[in-house]
């Protein structure tokens, strides 16, 4: 037997193990979307149009424009990315408000009991019930659907953020201050890092709590973005434009969540180890 | 597992040492005035704010005043089944959602093959906005109970199959050997190891589910304007000369509700699976 067959022989059987662990991870959503398409063909119903058909409405909607803006249409620019930047302005309020609040809060163990049962509260209040108070105080620009997101979004950060600072362990806090090191480096050094991983845990919550609350806040008085768009649809009675909507809330969450697990991944790479090393001593 | 390694729980150092040290009854009395008075001080803060009168006391009411209106709605029956219609649509979505998520994320999580089919799929679809739903559920279902429950199970479901899955994936490699070497068969390796380890985590799901579902049923009825419900509510009294202290009310009340409902679940949590919280670090 020559070195070379068995060359082949480990080629062929890593493209077959690619090719099946590619049908083990996709085939079922392939099979489902032929199914769709078939049944959808088959019974003609307008509410579920066959995948075929929204994704080439799609196709019309988003990437009919010039070659020299990408091809993005109008649609994109006066609709997709008004959405994706209230969204992220939403969230980011809520990041640089519930983080240090967090922080502050969670240092206290009184404060921290004083403040819970309000916090429960405030976080039980469901965000479309605020959509009247907001639009008085705030008007119907963006500003109010960036606070909306924000209020909605700010309570799993928050939250987190409280019990992550709770968390931190007591003796590395004793060891810190016997050495009288200073507080702002306590902070920096101990409390931070360690209240980080539940920090990051809030913050990918609150992101799709954001997406939801992005769409909640364009179904009300808005004159654009993606869920204002949806809802057009739906009273134009568009429902091949409203799937595409819906499709494409989809792949903005599964997108957001996916670059997020990334930075996180690069960012807290080093906490995972730490912990499993701790764990196995 | 020693202290020194970094590992050790750490709640040891602060409520669990503390409740165990003195008499429970004294430190539940101490834990309830810590409640009353934090409640106490954040309304004096709201009522300072409002009464500051930034903001016209017809925009934004004294928080005495949204007091004494949320008083008033609780005694009035016609608010009342408003609750009551919210909470039915709240508990049927609830129970639909356990009902479908639990024995798919039993089915998927004990078979490794299963999981790696479906997790692309759940991945994808878990991301859809419930709200992004409420056109499409108007359009199939109309404006009433049907298509709250339809919206409320979808949104509910997500965070039990997950906590299922993950509590079926996360059973002790060595208990599931020991049974196998008594010669148990699949069957009841399931439902004698991974069902009873899996609760816990099931129950978790559940009440992670019962607060979104609560703010999904409300948002639905607002959104959707249905036919009944606390969101309908607010909406008719908002578009109605902008009652907002009846706004400010019923938003108030829901946050009431959904936090006692969280609190509720979150006793039963602590009684019927608190040994889970004793050996293990917070994650």
């Amino acid at each position: 037997m020559s070195t070379e067959g068995i060359g082949i022989d480990r080629r062929y059987a890593r493209a077959f193990s690619a090719i099946q662990s590619f049908a083990v991870r996709y085939g079922l959503g392939i099979a489902l979307v032929i199914v769709w398409e078939y049944a959808a063909r088959k019974a003609g119903s307008i509410f579920f149009p066959p995948p075929s058909e929204i994704l080439h409405r799609a196709a019309t909607l988003w990437l009919s424009g010039p070659p020299q803006r990408l091809f993005l249409s109008d649609s994109v620019f006066q609709d997709v990315i008004p959405s994706l930047l209230r969204l992220m302005g939403g969230w980011a309020l809520a990041v640089l408000i519930g983080v240090p609040l967090g922080i502050l809060i969670g240092r206290s163990r009184n404060l921290s009991d004083l403040v819970n049962p309000a916090l429960q509260f405030l976080r039980a209040i469901p965000g479309p019930a605020l959509i009247p108070i907001f639009i008085i105080l705030l008007g119907t620009e963006s500003t109010m659907r960036v606070t909306l997101i924000a209020f909605g979004s700010v309570w799993p950060i928050l939250l987190n953020t409280i019990e992550g600072t709770r968390t931190v362990d007591p003796v590395q806090l004793d060891t810190v201050q016997a050495f009288r090191i200073p507080r702002h480096a306590q902070l920096w050094r101990i409390v931070l890092p360690a209240a980080l991983p539940k920090i990051f845990a809030g913050m990918r919550v609150s992101l799709a709590l954001a997406v939801i609350l992005m769409v909640v806040s364009e179904l009300v008085a808005s004159t654009n973005g993606i869920g204002y768009r949806i809802q057009n649809a739906q009273i134009m009675f568009l429902l091949t434009d409203m799937w595409c909507g819906i499709v494409l809330l989809a792949l903005i969450g599964y997108t957001l969540n996916w670059l997020f697990l990334k930075f996180e991944g690069r960012l807290l790479g080093w906490h995972r180890g730490a912990r499993g090393r701790a764990a196995t001593s | 597992m020693s202290d020194l390694s970094g590992a050790a729980d750490p709640r040891a150092g602060f409520g669990q040492a503390r409740s165990f040290a003195g008499p429970y009854l004294l430190s539940l009395a101490a834990t309830a005035f810590r409640v009353v008075l934090g409640i106490f001080i954040f309304f004096l803060i709201l009522e300072l704010v409002t009464r500051l009168e930034l903001v016209p006391p017809i925009y934004l009411p004294r928080a005495s005043t949204v007091v004494r209106r949320m008083v008033e709605l609780l005694q009035d029956p016609k608010f009342l089944s408003h609750v009551v219609a919210t909470l039915y649509a709240w508990g049927v979505g609830l129970v639909l959602a356990t009902l479908i998520s639990v024995p798919i994320g039993i089915l998927i999580g004990t078979s490794e093959l299963a999981y790696k089919m479906t997790s692309p799929l759940i991945e994808f679809m878990r991301p859809i906005p419930s709200v992004a739903l409420i056109p499409l559920g108007i359009l199939l279902w109309g404006q009433g109970f049907s298509m709250k429950i339809i919206l409320v199970a979808y949104a509910a479901t997500w965070p039990i199959l997950f906590n299922t899955l993950y509590g079926v994936h996360d059973i002790d490699p060595i208990a599931v050997q020991t049974a196998r070497c008594f010669g148990l068969k699949q069957a009841a390796i399931v439902r004698r190891i991974s069902l009873p380890s899996a609760v816990p985590f099931i129950f978790t799901g559940i009440r992670i589910s019962a607060a979104i579902a609560l703010i999904v049923v409300i948002g639905a009825e607002l959104l959707a304007s249905a036919d009944s419900g606390i969101g309908s509510y607010i909406l008719f009294v908002s578009s109605n000369g902008g009652q907002m202290d009846s706004v400010l009310a019923g938003a108030a009340i829901a946050g009431i509700i959904g936090a006692l409902i969280n609190s509720a679940l979150g006793l039963i949590d602590r009684r019927l699976f608190g040994w889970r919280y004793l050996g293990a670090t917070l994650s």
